[in-house]
């Protein structure tokens, strides 16, 4: 297939970018979508220009590295699916595709198609994990946890962290990111201790970097792990009850 | 080639202040506390919506009953406390509540103006926002004046030229008779309509309250209330203007001099 490119070109963060035309002839349909951006960066490459740069790492859809807005889409056209499990054959011959980074303040771009995502990590810093009892390792299940719950707690825990949400929020918003990573400790019998103050931590270290969230689910359609927007009404809860806590009972309830 | 990128990160765009406040004031400047505040004042918004609309059916009934419920708004609670005091406490709410509503609407546009970086070159394809999400505060700003328009011309009577004071009835049908009168109330309660779509469903999700036993009676709620606050709204002009409520039913005011006593001061000033 013969597909036409529109993307993204920066040489370095705070450099000016435009959009560059590639002419990309030859294309597999059975190729993903970075097997068709290495195939056009190989030809860049053999002209003696610079390639486009973009992000990955696995390949398979778990490591969050890849990303970049397709089409109007984050992740592009398919649902519950990352660039790299995208394939060619989800385009017509003859398309134009345009290409850009996810756009946000939080998210300077590197260069081309690549963001600096360490925003994120200050949100995981400020409530993301538990605390870890040292000695022996427990007993496997006992502590017991409802079905329903340990599967809720899995849907949250498949966040790759990728940045979709973010960068298909109209108000860069990153609340589908921050409830998967609050409600995979906070659902979980473990991840009780923390709680409120994770909520609290987690919360507050979003709103220095991210908007904040006006319910349109754009999130939930981008995110490649299809997590719900159930997530950010659960957080929500947590932070007002959050507020009203007495911590001196916590163990009481 | 390998490149090696620099990561500094992002700096903040909305750096909390250092020093904590008390509570309220903490969760009030959260972005979630903020939605949650929108989420409880667009509750009480709408309970005024609903009831004012439902009350203001009385005009079906003709001017007596138009009137007279007017009255009983004012005499609410009339032994316990004195007349029109209940009224006013209801209307302080309501300001506080638009007061907080339009501040935090104001004040979360700013907070994501602020996140926002450049715009795609590329248009986006929306896959779950609808025309109503994405146009809350444009018709957020076309009811806000539309309610200024609608105090200045039935409370206060400045923007409507044949005010009588107390005489509802026949205020509604004097504004209503102005046709471009008649289609900016048609169009600002469209906008309402549009509004309630979106943030009738959107406050549960503020609010927390999710359960997937009754998620998706959540959205059909939004549609019901914003199609029966839009019926109902939308038949008042279109009554007037089709003459089903008509002024004609005036004459009542001969019979309605002891429900209201103004009412002989508008038979003088119209012989």
């Amino acid at each position: 297939m013969h597909v036409t490119l529109h993307v993204w070109r920066q040489a370095g963060p705070g450099a000016p970018g435009t959009m560059e035309t590639y002419d990309a002839p030859d294309i597999s349909e059975e190729m993903s979508f970075l097997e068709m951006l290495d195939v056009v960066n190989e030809r860049l490459n053999s002209q003696g220009r610079e390639p486009i740069a973009f992000e990955h790492d696995c390949r398979e859809g778990i490591c969050g590295s890849c990303g970049m807005m397709i089409n109007g889409q984050a992740h592009g056209p398919e649902r519950g699916t990352a660039t790299c499990q995208l394939h060619m054959r989800k385009f017509a011959d003859g398309e134009h595709i345009y290409i850009e980074p996810w756009r946000a303040k939080a998210f300077p771009v590197l260069r081309d198609l690549v963001v600096d995502r360490s925003a994120f990590d200050k949100i995981v810093e400020a409530g993301g994990y538990i605390t870890a009892p040292t000695g022996a390792a427990p007993d496997a299940n006992l502590t017991l946890i409802p079905k329903d719950v340990a599967d809720a707690a899995m849907d949250a825990a498949a966040c790759i962290a990728c940045g979709a949400c973010v960068a298909a929020c109209p108000n860069s918003a990153a609340q589908l990111f921050t409830s998967a990573k609050v409600n995979h400790l906070n659902l979980l019998p473990q991840g009780q201790s923390e709680r409120y103050q994770r909520v609290l931590g987690m919360v507050d270290a979003m709103e220095e970097f991210f908007g904040s969230c006006t319910n349109h689910g754009e999130c939930q359609e981008a995110c490649p792990k299809e997590i719900s927007i159930d997530f950010i009404a659960y957080m929500n809860r947590d932070y007002v009850r959050a507020q009203l806590k007495n911590r001196k009972l916590l163990s009481q309830d | 080639m390998a490149t090696t990128m620099d990561r500094t990160g992002a700096e903040p765009v909305h750096p909390r202040p250092t020093r904590r406040a008390p509570w309220p004031v903490e969760f009030y400047r959260s972005g979630v506390g903020k939605k949650w505040v929108m989420a409880i004042t667009g509750l009480l918004l709408m309970g005024f919506v609903f009831f004012h609309s439902i009350g203001n059916l009385k005009v079906y009934l003709g001017a007596e009953d138009f009137n007279h419920y007017g009255e009983f708004l004012r005499e609410i609670l009339v032994p316990i406390l004195p007349r029109t005091i209940f009224l006013w406490l209801m209307r302080l709410g309501l300001i506080a509540a638009f007061a907080f509503h339009i501040h935090a609407a104001w004040s979360l546009t700013r907070m994501n103006q602020r996140a926002n970086a450049d715009g795609y070159q590329q248009s986006r394809d929306w896959q779950a926002a609808t025309a109503a999400s994405r146009s809350m505060r444009w018709t957020g700003v076309v009811v806000a004046l539309f309610v200024v328009f609608h105090l200045f011309d039935l409370t206060w009577g400045t923007a409507n030229p044949d005010y009588v004071r107390g005489d509802g009835y026949r205020n509604l049908v004097a504004s209503f008779s102005r046709t471009p009168v008649a289609i900016f109330y048609l169009l600002a309660n469209a906008a309402l309509v549009i509004h309630l779509f979106h943030g009738a469903w959107s406050l549960f999700q503020s609010l927390g309250l999710n359960n997937p036993r009754w998620n998706a009676w959540r959205k059909h709620f939004a549609i019901a209330f914003a199609a029966l606050i839009g019926v109902m709204n939308l038949s008042f002009p279109l009554a007037v203007m089709t003459g089903l409520v008509s002024a004609d039913d005036n004459d009542a005011c001969t019979k309605r001099g002891d429900v209201i006593e103004r009412c002989t001061e508008y038979e003088e000033a119209h012989p």
